[in-house]
């Protein structure tokens, strides 16, 4: 149930206790199930009876405190918008309760209900009031929401010529202006250019300095890091973590990186599988580790080819303490363990490795004998390691290029773009390779250092 | 129920805005816009003059002369009944977002369809009105038509909160109301007088709420002799049930929409 309590000690703007929505899914003998059987089948309402149910959200319990930014975070389908919903009343929960004090803007979509055909206009007067304001209240703040939507010049043009853009804009300029002592802000900061977005984002913290409460569902993490006074993070439906919002974006970031992870190492595998098979004809014309080249932005094509006499049998990538992993955090230590095998003795070998990014831009690309190793025997099964004490690239997804070959380029093994890894990190700085490096001012210069914990 | 009955009244702002929008939005874009208002009901009643009066004249039956003007007579507040049925069929699917993204009361939607449709119904008497003059057939049972109006008016809302909620888990339901129409419209005198089908066939039609309200406009406004009182009187019960149970059952899967349309 939505509604005011006063009885609830005031510092509480919305008390979620225990509240549990499942979702009831007819299965498909429901399509063809039509009113005449229902009618046939005499009762109307048993037929509306789903066959199928699945939770949306398990036993949610939180409070918001009055004046506070509160951020919901989680993947796609984990439940948050139906936990919006439940907040603002449109659906019900199943059990448990939702006290909301104070009026909220009900509002969980930018422009839901602007009719196409009629005028900027007279959407705001017919949002206003579905929104819960007076003629007169609209009346008064009509011009400050078209200035603020930046609409001046289309506002008597039917919403349907409107970009999506404008519609937003208009959208988010109502809901705001609704002023409710409880925003709720469902992913709309995901539209709009960037001057827009920072007005918004302005409108925002002015709406936390006077006090009011602002419940945000996001996935812009930094958003919430720099904004929510407490963050809850709900995953399949359950509340995950609930607190501090620096730490639980850290714990869902982690978790979200396990399950990239996975992915990653399943991806690779199935890449590694595709290629198994040796071609037989090569000529040892074709290239070499040494010609690898920086590419231009067309996509380079997974492959593996050679004689096999090398064989990479697997690559694995590594962190600090060894442990094999495909998602890096940039500066730490990773190493490529190449596990080769080879049926006979063999003296002339190269073993090569190249980076590429998603762009199919070589990163860096090197091997044996550009650093002038002289191969001399090698035989049996064995590892060849190629450590990188500080892996300074920047954020994004890389390919592997790892490769065994002859000394004039005729290749025993040449896994091209097979082995992927991700790096991520929390300074989102641009390029591809970060320096180390540090920033000095000189006195007269003043700038608050980033938050040391980060 | 009830509470959400009484809460209606707070939204009656709402529900004037969306009306006028319904009909802005109508005419929008038209080169004559509100004025189709006025010529469509005229050239309807040109062409029923037309077609009985050259292409199949019709006998003077007893109490449907002018038959042109007794059509008329009729196919307006039938045209109010069955577009407003037949819109509340899919208002609620196609007001899907307001109801999911918006803390929206939903039965705002099909009473906005029957009152935007009875804002055309009135925008059609002038020139029912204007006719009814000119055959010197104005009455002074005509205070009786409000009364008649006020009837439909909750017997159509009613049947369209049904309709309406019932379409929302039946999407049959929009395919097969048309033809339900189609039938309901022969079932009622509309285009045949009352008083001219036989007794048996009467027993039966005595069974459908329309036939008395049709009568009724018939009587106030065409015939002038309001012979049929007994029955209309009835009515009123019927429809305030027919509204009560409308609303009670829209009332009950109020809480499934959100999640069906």
């Amino acid at each position: 149930m939505t509604g005011t309590d006063r009885d609830s000690t005031d510092s509480t703007a919305i008390r979620v206790s225990d509240v549990t929505k499942v979702y009831q899914r007819y299965s498909h003998r429901k399509q063809f199930r039509t009113l005449k059987s229902a009618l046939l089948g005499g009762s109307l309402l048993k037929a509306l009876e789903p066959d199928e149910r699945f939770p949306a959200l398990t036993g949610v319990t939180f409070n918001v405190r009055r004046g506070s930014t509160f951020a919901i975070i989680g993947r796609n389908g984990s439940g948050k918008s139906t936990l919006l919903k439940v907040i603002a009343g449109i659906s019900k929960p199943d059990s448990g309760s939702v006290t909301v004090n104070g009026r909220i803007s009900a509002l969980i979509e930018l422009g839901a209900g602007f009719h196409p055909e009629i005028t900027g206009r007279e959407n705001v007067f017919i949002n206003g009031i579905m929104l819960g304001l007076t003629r007169k209240e609209i009346a008064e703040r009509f011009d400050a929401i078209v200035e603020f939507a930046e609409l001046e010049e289309f506002i008597d043009a039917p919403v349907k010529n409107y970009s999506s853009g404008m519609y937003m804009r208009l959208g988010f300029a109502v809901a705001i202006h609704v002023d409710p002592e409880i925003l709720v802000i469902d992913e709309v900061l995901a539209v709009g250019d960037e001057a827009f977005v920072h007005k918004c984002l302005d409108k925002i913290s002015e709406f936390r300095r006077r006090n009011k409460t602002i419940l945000l569902v996001t996935h812009s993490l930094g958003l919430v890091e720099k904004m929510a006074d407490e963050a809850l993070w709900i995953e399949k439906s359950n509340v995950q973590m609930r607190g501090d919002p620096k730490k639980v974006v850290d714990a869902y970031l982690a978790r979200v990186s396990l399950h990239e992870e996975a992915e990653l190492s399943d991806a690779e595998q199935r890449a590694v599988a595709a290629f198994e098979k040796p071609k037989a004809t090569v000529s040892s014309a074709e290239s070499s580790v040494s010609e690898i080249e920086p590419q231009s932005a067309f996509e380079r094509e997974k492959g593996r080819w050679g004689s096999r006499e090398i064989e990479i049998k697997d690559v694995t990538l590594e962190g600090p303490d060894a442990v094999a992993k495909h998602i890096f955090t940039t500066g730490e230590p990773m190493t490529v363990t190449l596990h080769v095998g080879s049926s006979g003795t063999i003296d002339d070998f190269v073993f090569g490795v190249a980076i590429f990014n998603a762009d199919g831009l070589c990163c860096y690309g090197t091997n044996t004998e550009i650093e002038q190793f002289m191969p001399v025997r090698l035989s049996g099964d064995g590892e060849v390691r190629f450590i990188i004490p500080e892996l300074r690239l920047v954020e994004g997804t890389y390919f592997l290029d790892v490769a065994a070959h002859q000394r004039d380029g005729y290749p025993f093994d040449y896994h091209r773009a097979l082995h992927r890894f991700r790096v991520q990190s929390r300074v989102k700085d641009v390029g591809i390779y970060r320096p180390t490096h540090h920033w000095e001012f000189t006195p007269n210069i003043v700038l608050e250092p980033p938050d040391s914990s980060s | 129920m009830l509470k959400n009955l009484f809460s209606l009244f707070r939204y009656r702002v709402l529900i004037q805005s969306l009306v006028v929008r319904e009909l802005k939005a109508r005419y929008r874009g038209s080169v004559l816009g509100f004025l189709w208002s006025f010529i469509n009901p005229l050239l309807q009643l040109l062409i029923y003059w037309f077609v009985f009066s050259y292409i199949m004249p019709t006998r003077d039956v007893m109490g449907m002369s002018p038959y042109a003007l007794f059509l008329f007579t009729g196919i307006l507040p039938w045209t109010w009944f069955s577009a407003s049925v037949l819109e509340s069929s899919g208002v609620l699917i196609a007001g899907g977002n307001l109801i999911k993204k918006i803390l929206f009361p939903a039965e705002v939607l099909p009473i906005v369809v029957v009152l935007a449709n009875l804002v055309h119904f009135f925008l059609g008497l002038p020139i029912l009105l204007a006719f009814l003059i000119y055959y010197g057939k104005l009455n002074a049972t005509i205070v009786y038509f409000p009364f008649i109006v006020v009837m439909q008016l909750v017997f159509t809302l009613g049947l369209c909160l049904f309709v309406s909620a019932l379409a929302v888990h039946f999407r049959d339901v929009q395919n097969i109301i048309g033809n339900l129409m189609m039938m309901w419209f022969f079932a009622s005198p509309v285009i045949y007088t009352y008083l001219t089908i036989s007794p048996s066939i009467q027993r039966w039609l005595n069974y459908n709420p329309m036939t008395h309200i049709l009568v009724g406009y018939h009587q106030s406004l065409f015939t002038g002799s309001m012979g049929h009182w007994p029955w209309l009187l009835a009515m009123v019960p019927v429809s305030g049930v027919v509204f009560f149970v409308g609303y009670a059952f829209f009332d009950r899967l109020r809480e499934t929409f959100a999640e069906e349309v």
